[in-house]
This record gives structure tokens, sequence and C-alpha cells, in this order.
């Protein structure tokens, strides 16, 4: 058990909310209540005064934490993170159960808690840096690492109430980046800032995690918690629901999370009456499945290996039969089309046997942005007639979820309604220091 | 419930050393001042930060320590020297002077007050993300109080050079009562600052109550001209008279505060380990409510 950083045992947090009007009966019952009541306060610090709804922020929370573990925390909004990571931070008391710790650690909930508008740079740094914990010496010698992390430079000497609001994240997500404990809390603190600095940011995060430190991480960013997790927890109604590895964890909160929570398996089966050119073929239909055998439901992740299934009972060899995949837009407006005989399958139905056949394309994910699309099934015979024609009633409707933006806290959806994932490189220019012979 | 602590119990039992452990505590807490000394540097840039915000933002600055105390001087010695009567207790000290002299720790013992009673609630950004002891807080809304205190001491130095006032030997004993200020105004700041986090009332109960205090200390008057018997006993109730009785005692060399001192200085006593212990009780609700 030596290498657990952090368990809780049955942890939970009550709040009161709402006090409820309470009948007075008589005037005597009243003024000894009001008399007693400033009292109850003291006598009973955290507890209700008044009949009032409890409310369960975090229940039940039992979670163990191993030395180097980097833990993201996702779940709705109220879904007791920022309980959790404030009971953790010891800024607030359980109500219920315990936390043990080993090791110190730093929280940071808030990038610029206790900046003070008035104060320089110089006399944040100092100021913010003793508040996150770290001691006067420790101030002292990481000062110059922080001025240069932040790139505020020749501002240091400036109140930060004249800062840009980019300077000023920047200078205080720097400060608490200097912070060395063996156990760091932080809270969504990331999603701020300009492009380039977030990706200083979550340079340094992973970092951090790289580095063996124990990191429990809550965001919103399924990509940011993706790259830098180990670990995941799930949490909804201040209950874990999930717990696993990030990856895991973070499906799990997509489809729960959905807006269709019943998402339909991603399967079109043909009804029984026949369709034109039924001498040729008989299409019983299509299903699309990941990693070649599970199916699909209405959602399809970057990363994942897609594959659409075509089932049908060729009855006579003919070298016009194609099929064909179109995909469309939400708004319906065709995107991509991909056939057999277009692509790079050789597939030719002249010669085959008559029986009974499934035809697989793989399907180009790594082409779509983060968002809704439909997906066709088209078949014909080639310059004879259709028999899916377009608009079909073989559409269906799924969802692409991109994980493997380099920016997690880039738009979600790109410009434009693909977004292949290309190669980029960058090599310096050579510049000659002696004119070329 | 019962569930959770048996859980607890056992895990306590099943050997979990070295691990801090954080639950609800019951009763009254320990004080843990080592933990408060642990965070002496945070204590020591909150005070900063305090003074130096204090003097930026003022355009006058620093003239504000300076002004304060002396235009309320000037106005004390002729409204209640030269149109009211009320005499200095010794024939050879000036009014002007003998009243300064209750002022200095009057003055900084207001404004602690007035600085700590909302300092938790004005602070409450920090409170509600990021763990430190809270004691800090009212802890460094006192010490902020220091420089204003050590620049009215100059003043007053100097009013004391203009009238040819030379201390005594006793002038070696003020840092203890520098130090009992200092400890009444703690003990009543802890009090005022947790007692402002579950009632806002307090805020605005603070002028009216330092406003009050002022009348029923010895700024004004001396501490001879309280009529014996138990107007006395309440007045020694009050810690400022033992300081403002003691200030004048060390500095100018009047008659010394006896039996006030000594129930001052059990009063603060009692307020400020009161006060700690209320604090530290309170303490754990501060973030979920402020």
């Amino acid at each position: 058990m030596s290498d657990i950083a952090l368990r809780t045992v049955g942890l939970g947090k009550m709040y009161h909310i709402g006090a409820e009007r309470e009948q007075y009966r008589t005037l005597r019952d009243t003024l000894a209540k009001a008399a007693r009541q400033p009292l109850e306060r003291i006598r009973h610090p955290g507890a209700a005064t008044h009949a009032s709804e409890e409310l369960w922020a975090l229940r039940d929370v039992d979670l163990e934490v191993k030395h180097g573990e980097v833990l993201g925390i996702v779940g709705r909004n109220g879904a007791g993170k920022s309980t959790l990571l404030k009971v953790l931070s010891r800024i607030t008391e359980p109500t219920e159960g315990r936390v043990e710790i080993r090791g110190r650690v730093a929280s940071l909930l808030e990038v610029g808690t206790g900046f003070s508008p008035e104060l320089t740079g110089r006399e944040n740094i100092q100021l913010n840096g003793a508040i996150l914990g770290m001691t006067r010496a420790e101030i002292k010698s990481k000062f110059d690492a922080i001025v240069e992390f932040s790139e505020i430079g020749r501002f240091l000497e400036t109140p930060v109430k004249r800062y840009s609001s980019g300077m000023y994240v920047r200078l205080a997500f720097a400060v608490a980046a200097h912070l060395e404990p063996e156990i760091l809390i932080v809270d969504e603190v990331l999603a701020v800032g300009d492009m380039e600095f977030q990706r200083k940011c979550l340079g340094k995060m992973s970092e951090v995690a790289g580095e063996g430190r124990t990191v429990l991480f809550v965001s919103h960013s399924m990509a940011a918690v993706q790259r830098l997790c180990t670990t995941g927890l799930l949490l909804e109604g201040g209950k874990p629901a999930f717990q696993g590895t990030a990856t895991d964890t973070v499906r799990r909160y997509i489809e729960s999370s959905s807006r269709h929570s019943e998402t339909p398996v991603l399967a079109w089966a043909a009804p029984d009456r026949p369709a034109p050119f039924d001498d040729v073929v008989r299409v019983h239909g299509y299903r699309i499945t990941e990693d070649e055998d599970r199916p699909v439901k209405g959602r399809l992740y970057s990363g994942g290996e897609y594959t659409a299934h075509i089932s049908f009972d060729l009855r006579r060899a003919d070298a016009a039969l194609i099929f064909m995949l179109a995909f469309y837009d939400k708004n319906s407006q065709a995107l991509l089309f991909v056939s057999d005989v277009h692509d790079l399958s050789g597939i030719n139905f002249a010669s085959t046997e008559p029986g009974a056949y499934t035809l697989s394309a793989r399907l180009p994910t790594e082409l779509f942005c983060s968002q809704e699309y439909e997906i066709e099934l088209l078949c014909a015979l080639h310059w004879v007639g259709w028999i899916f024609p377009r608009d079909n009633e073989t559409r269906l409707a799924f969802e692409v979820v991109r994980q493997d933006e380099t920016n997690p806290y880039s738009q979600d959806t790109r410009l434009g309604m693909l977004a292949p994932a290309i190669e980029w490189s960058l090599s310096a220019e050579k510049i000659s220091s002696s004119p070329e012979s | 419930m019962t569930e959770s602590e048996k859980r607890g119990a056992s895990a306590r039992e099943s050997g979990t050393k070295g691990f801090i452990v954080y639950e609800r505590k019951r009763g009254w807490a320990a004080l843990d001042l080592g933990e408060l000394w642990r965070y002496r540097d945070l204590l020591y840039f909150l005070t900063w930060r305090d003074i130096l915000v204090r003097y930026k933002q003022a355009v006058f600055g620093v003239a504000w320590a300076i002004l304060q105390p002396f235009l309320t001087m000037v106005v004390f010695t002729v409204v209640f020297n030269q149109i009211i009567g009320v005499k200095s207790p010794d024939p050879k000290l000036p009014y002007a002077v003998f009243s300064f002299a209750g002022l200095l720790p009057w003055q900084f013992f207001a404004g602690a007050l007035a600085r700590s009673g909302v300092s938790l609630v004005g602070n409450s950004n920090l409170l509600t993300k990021v763990y430190f002891p809270r004691l800090v807080i009212p802890f460094s809304a006192v010490l902020a109080g220091l420089v204003d205190f050590c620049i009215s001491f100059f003043v007053l130095i100097g009013l004391m050079a203009v009238y040819g006032i030379v201390p005594t030997w006793q002038v070696v004993f003020l840092p203890f009562f520098v130090l009992l200020a200092l400890a009444a105004a703690v003990a009543v700041s802890l009090w005022l600052s947790a007692l402002n986090v579950l009632y806002r009332d307090v805020q605005y109960a603070i002028p009216f109550l330092v406003q009050l205090w002022m009348f029923v200390s010895p700024v004004i008057y001396p501490t001879t001209s309280i009529p014996a018997g138990p107007l006395r006993i309440a007045f020694a109730l009050n810690p400022m008279t033992g300081v403002i009785g003691g200030f004048r005692w060390a500095l100018l060399g009047q008659e010394f505060p006896g039996d006030y001192l000594l129930i001052s200085t059990a009063v603060v006593v009692v307020l400020l380990f009161g006060g700690l212990f209320f604090f530290k009780r309170m303490e754990r609700v501060f973030a979920d409510v402020v």
C-alpha cells in the first residue's frame, strides 16, 4: 500500500440549500427561536439553522490514486468535480468520510488566486507564490524562471491592472507552473489565454505529469484529459459513475452526456421485399463496426478503425454491379462519395460465383470534423439502373468525436465540413554564408 | 454515517502511516499554532500586500498616516481642552502631547478592528480557492497597521521634542505595551472577523462600535478622572484602558495604571485565547458560507 498517494474513504459533502419557511405558532416561540438561533450557528457550525433541503454535492467517493498517477476527473456541471477538488485541497471539510494524503499538496483551482491589481508583476509573483504555498526562498530561486515562462519581460514593474488579459493569465500560470508539489490538484484552468499559451501550458502539464508527480486534473476538454491523464474518474450527481483508463472514462462521459441518450446501433436492414434487379443481387443491409466486429452506436471516435459491412446475396455475376457509400453533412449536403469501382479495391462481379457475400469498406473517419454526418448506401448496375439511388432509405446519422487535436482547446469544430489530419513539417531555411558558385 | 465511520475506523486500524488525514472535526479544534508558524511567509506577504496596496492607492500615501492622528489631536485639543475644559493630569504636560500619546495606541487598535473585521469576507476569493491556516488573514490585517503606528510614533517624538518633553526611564517598558496593544487588537479582530463571515451585520456595526469604544477608553481624558467604585472596574475591563494608561506611563511618566493594567491584561489574555478557539471552531465553515 506504500505507493498510494491519496485515498478517500466514503467521502461525502453536504450543503444546505434553500431554507424552508417555518411556521411560528406563538409569539413566545418566535422570540425564543430568534434568541436561540444566532447561538445555534456557533454551537453547530455547518449545521442548518432552519429545516432546509440537504444537497449531497459529493457522496460515497472511494478513490485511490497511486504515486505518479495522472487522474482526469470528468463529469457534467454540478456533478461534484469542483467540490471533490475543494475537499481534497482542504479548502472545505468533508461532511462524512475521510481523505488520506501523503506528500505535499498544491492546488490550482483558479489562475491568479489572490492577484492584486494594484501591485506590479514582480510583486504579484511573490504574493501569489506565497499564497500557493511556496516559501520566500523558493520564490526567490524560481523568480527568473517564472518571469521567463510568463514572457511579460519589460512589464515586470507595471501594475497588473494594466496588463492585457492574456498577459495576466500567462503570469498567473507561470507562477503556478513552478510549484513543485508531490501532488498537484488542478481545476479547469487551462481553458483561458491564447492558443500559443495553451500549448505551452499543456506542455508544462505533461512535463509535470511525466516527472512522476501525482496529478488530479478536472477538465471539460476530453482531448486534454486523454492527452494528459492515465486514469479517469467520471462523476455523476456527486457519485463516482465510472473509474478506469482515461480513454474509457472519456467515452463513458461522452456517451452519458450525449443529446441522444439512446443512440441507435449503426445498421440498416433491408425490408423483406424485392428491390430492382432482384435477379442480380438482393441486399440484406449494412452495418458499421469498430475493430472488425464490435457494433457501433451512433458515434465514431477518431483513432478508431471503423468499417462498413454490406451483406448481400449475389444471384448472378454481373460486371455492372457497383456498391457505393455517400457521406452527407447534417444539412444533407453531399460531401464524399466512395465506391468499389472508383477506389482501391479491384473488386469486379463479372465472374463472381453466386452466393452470400459481405463487402467491407474502411470508413475514412480521419477526414471528419467533430460533428454530425450521414452515411448512405448506394447500389446500381452501372449504366443500367439504380438499385438504391441517391436519397434512399438506407441513410444513417452518426456523430464523429475527434480526439486527436494537438490543442484540445482549439475550437471543437474546425472551419469547413471536413478536417483531414495531415502531416506538417518545419524545416529551417539554409542560409548560405557565401555566395553560391 | 455509521457505515462510513466504521470504514474510517478500519482504515485507521489498517495502518495509514505517513498519511495526513482530513475529516470532519467535531467539537473544539486544537489551535495548531505550529502550522501558523509554517505559513509565516504567507503572513509576511499578505501583510506586505495590505501595506503596499494601501499606500499605492492613496495619493497622499504616507501623509495620511501623519495627518490623521495629527489633525485628530488638533481637534481634540481645541474641542475637549479649549472649549470643554478637559485638562491633562499634569500641569507641565500639554494636552496636545497627552492626547496624542493616547491616540497612538487607540488609532492602531481602531484601524486593526476596521480592517480585520472585513478581512475574511474581503479575501473570500482566497478562502474558497486555496488552503492555508485562516488565522493568517486577520493577523495580517492587524499587522499591516504597524506601519501607520510607527509613523505616528515618530510624529509623537517630534511633538515631544517641540514641547521639550524628555521621556523617562520607563520608556524601556514601551515594547510591552505595544505588544499588549497588538494582542488586544488581534483578540478582538479574531472575534469580529469570524462573526462577520456568519453575520454580515457585523461589518456595519464595527464603525459604530469603534466610535463608542473610543469614548469609553481614556483617549480624551486621563484615567485619574474616572470616579472610583464600580465604574472604575467597568473601565478596567476595557483592554484599551490598560494599554493607553501604560503608553502614557512609559512615554510621559504619568501615573502607573496599576490595577487597570492588571485587569486589562487578564481580559486581553482571555479574549485572545477565547478568540483563537472560537476562530478555529468557525474556520471549518468559512469556505462554505463566505
